[in-house]
C-alpha cells in the first residue's frame, strides 16, 4: 500500500486465500479500500515450483477468475472509486454504554459482539467500574495507552475507565486494578493474532504480591488463585477489546489457538524462597518496587524432574534444543530446582546459568538457517548486516552457532517446592513497568 | 427465584471496547494503459516460500507476456519493517510493483 500510494507506483498485491478478511479490513483501515489484490490457495511455504506454477496458472480461489487476469487488470484499469469517498471511513466514537437489557440478554449480547474469552463474564455496571476506579488516583478519562493485534493493523485507544470495564468484566477485584493498569500501559497485546498462536505471560514482583495475595507457590500456574485468574484474565480481555477486537480469520490468525490465553499465565515470582534477585531487580527496579513484567509469544513448554548430578547437563541441553530456534527460553524453576542449578552449576546468580544456557545452545548453521521462522525474519536482518546475524551466516554449515542470544534467555522462580519440577517457556521478554505509579 | 429476577431485570452496562482511530482515504496512483514495454518489480516481502513464487510468477510473465520485463528484488529486511530504500529504486525504475505474496 506504502509504494502504491506513498510513492505513485502502481502495485497488486498477492494474498493466500485465508487471508481475505484480514485484507480487506487492513485495506480498508489505511484509507484504501480498492486496493488491487489476488488470492491464491493456502498455503505457499513447502509447495513445489510446478505447484507454485499452477496456482498462478489456476484461478483465485475467492472469485473464481484466473489469478494473472486479476494482476494484470489491477495494473492496468482505472480503479473504480466512485462511492469511496461516501463510504463510512471516520468509526463512530464508540459508545459509553450499551443499551439497557437483562443480564441474560447482556451476557448473549457480549458474547456475539466477541467482547469475552467466551466464559460467562461479570456485568460492568456504572456502580461496579466505579468501586474499580476508587483503587486508583488516575483519572477515569486518562489515556493508559493504545493497542493493535499485530504490526500491519491501527492502533486503537483505551483510557482508565475502559481498562476498569474490563478489570469488572474479568472478575476483578477493585485492590487488582494498579497491576491491571499497568498491564495495560505497556501496550503490549495479550491478543496478538499471530498465526503462530500465541499467549503472554506475566509475573508481579515487589510487595504488591502479597497485598493482594498472589501465589507464588503450590499451584502458582494453575486455576487456584483469585488474583492470578482474574488479573491474567482482565489482560486479555483488555488486550482484545482496547485493540477493537480479537476475532478469528479477521484479526486473529492463530492457526491452532493456545489455552494459555484464557489467563495469560499469570503468576507472582517467589521471591521470598528464591536463592536469586528477583525479576524486577534485574530489571532495574528497586526490590521495594511492584512491578509487573510482560512476555509474549508463549507457545511451547520443556519439562522435567531436578538437576541430575550426572547428565543435567546432558538433559539441559536437549530441553534447549527441543524449542524452535526463533525461541527465547524463560526457564521457570522451583526453588528446590534453583537451588539444584547452584549445587550442580555453581551458578550463584541468574545470569551465571543464563550464560551456561547460551553457551551450550548450539546447532549446525546449516541446520538453524533452514527453520522456516528463521527464514522469515532472522535471514532477512543477516542479510541487511544486523549481528549477531551476519556473522552467523558467515558460519561454515556444519559450524555450531549459537541458537538464542544471552540477552533473550531468562530465569525466573516459582512454585511451591512439592516436588523438583521445572521447566522451560518458549517466550519473548517485552518489558517490566511500575505498578506503584498507577495506584 | 432470586437468580432468575436478576437475570431478567433491566440494567445498564458499559461497552469495553477501545477507540478506533481516525481514518482518512488515500489516493492509489494512476494505473498503466498496457504494461508492454513496461517494467514490473516483483517484491519479494521474504516470508515463507515467498521468492520461490515469485520466481514462478516471473516465469509466467517470460511465457505469456515476453513484452513486459520483470525485475526481482528483496526487501532489504523482514516484511514488518518499512523498506523506503527499496521503495525508492522501484520508483526510480520500475512502472508498476507485484508484492508477494505475504499475510
Amino acid at each position: 500500500m506504502t509504494l502504491d500510494n506513498k510513492y505513485g507506483v502502481p502495485t497488486v498485491a498477492l494474498h493466500t486465500h485465508v487471508f481475505e478478511k484480514v485484507v480487506e479490513s487492513v485495506n480498508r483501515v489505511h484509507g484504501m479500500p480498492r486496493a488491487p489484490r489476488a488470492f491464491v490457495p493456502q498455503p505457499v511455504m513447502g509447495k513445489t515450483a510446478a505447484q507454485l506454477r499452477a496456482y498462478i496458472d489456476g484461478k483465485d480461489p475467492l472469485s473464481g477468475r484466473p489469478v494473472m487476469q486479476e494482476v494484470i487488470e489491477g495494473l492496468t484499469q482505472p480503479i473504480d472509486d466512485s462511492g469511496v469517498v461516501n463510504e463510512k471511513f471516520a468509526h463512530a466514537a464508540t459508545p459509553r454504554l450499551v443499551d439497557a437489557d437483562s443480564e441474560e440478554n447482556l451476557q448473549q449480547l457480549f458474547l456475539e459482539k466477541n467482547w469475552t474469552d467466551k466464559l460467562p463474564i461479570v456485568m460492568p455496571t456504572e456502580k461496579r467500574v466505579q468501586e474499580m476506579l476508587a483503587h486508583t488516583s488516575h483519572k477515569p478519562d486518562e489515556v493508559v495507552g493504545h493497542m493493535r493485534s499485530t504490526h500491519f493493523r491501527e492502533y486503537w485507544e483505551y483510557t482508565v475507565e475502559k481498562v476498569a470495564v474490563n478489570a469488572v468484566m474479568a472478575g476483578a477485584r477493585p485492590e487488582y486494578f494498579p497491576v491491571i493498569l499497568a498491564l495495560a500501559s505497556t501496550g503490549v497485546t495479550a491478543r496478538g493474532s499471530t498465526s503462530s498462536s500465541a499467549a503472554a505471560m506475566v509475573v508481579v514482583n515487589g510487595p504488591i504480591r502479597n497485598e493482594i495475595k498472589m501465589n507464588s507457590g503450590t499451584g502458582a500456574m494453575g486455576p487456584f488463585n483469585h488474583a492470578n485468574a482474574t488479573i491474567g484474565r482482565a489482560y486479555g480481555l483488555l488486550s482484545q477489546n482496547g485493540q477493537g477486537s480479537s476475532v478469528p480469520g479477521v484479526t486473529y490468525m492463530g492457526s491452532q489457538g493456545n489455552n494459555y490465553a484464557y489467563n495469560n499465565v499469570t503468576f507472582a515470582e517467589n521471591e521470598e524462597r528464591s536463592p536469586w534477585t528477583p525479576f524486577h531487580v534485574e530489571q532495574g527496579f528497586k526490590a521495594s518496587d511492584s512491578t509487573v513484567s510482560v512476555f509474549t509469544g508463549c507457545r511451547s513448554t520443556a519439562f522435567t524432574l531436578g538437576v541430575r548430578e550426572h547428565f543435567w547437563r546432558e538433559h539441559v541441553r536437549s530441553m534447549l534444543r527441543g524449542l524452535d530456534a526463533h525461541s527465547q527460553p524463560t526457564f521457570l524453576l522451583d526453588p528446590i530446582t534453583a537451588r539444584q542449578f547452584i549445587d550442580r552449576g555453581s551458578f550463584d546468580t541468574k545470569e551465571k546459568l543464563i550464560e551456561w544456557a547460551y553457551e551450550n545452545s548450539l546447532m549446525a548453521a546449516k541446520e538453524y538457517w533452514d527453520y522456516q521462522l528463521i527464514q522469515n525474519y532472522i535471514y532477512p536482518r543477516a542479510t541487511f548486516g544486523e549481528e549477531p546475524y551476519a556473522s552467523k551466516l558467515k558460519a561454515a554449515p556444519d559450524e555450531m552457532i549459537h541458537m538464542f542470544k544471552a540477552e533473550e534467555i531468562h530465569v525466573v522462580v516459582v512454585g511451591g517446592e512439592t516436588n523438583g519440577y521445572w521447566r522451560i517457556m518458549d517466550c519473548n521478554y517485552q518489558k517490566t513497568v511500575s505498578v506503584d505509579a498507577w495506584r | 427465584m432470586a437468580d432468575s429476577t436478576n437475570a431478567t431485570q433491566s440494567m445498564s452496562v458499559l461497552n469495553p471496547v477501545g477507540y478506533p482511530p481516525k481514518i482518512t482515504p488515500k489516493a492509489l496512483a494512476p494505473r498503466l494503459d498496457s504494461l508492454d514495454g513496461k517494467t514490473v518489480y516483483l517484491v519479494d516481502p521474504r516470508f515463507d516460500d515467498s521468492g520461490l513464487f515469485l520466481r514462478q510468477l516471473q516465469s509466467w510473465f517470460a511465457d505469456n507476456m515476453p513484452t513486459v520485463k520483470t525485475k526481482f528484488i528483496e526487501m532489504n529486511n523482514v516484511y514488518t519493517k518499512d523498506d523506503p530504500v527499496t521503495w525508492e529504486k522501484i520508483k526510480a525504475d520500475g512502472d508498476a510493483a507485484i508484492v508477494g505474496v505475504g499475510h
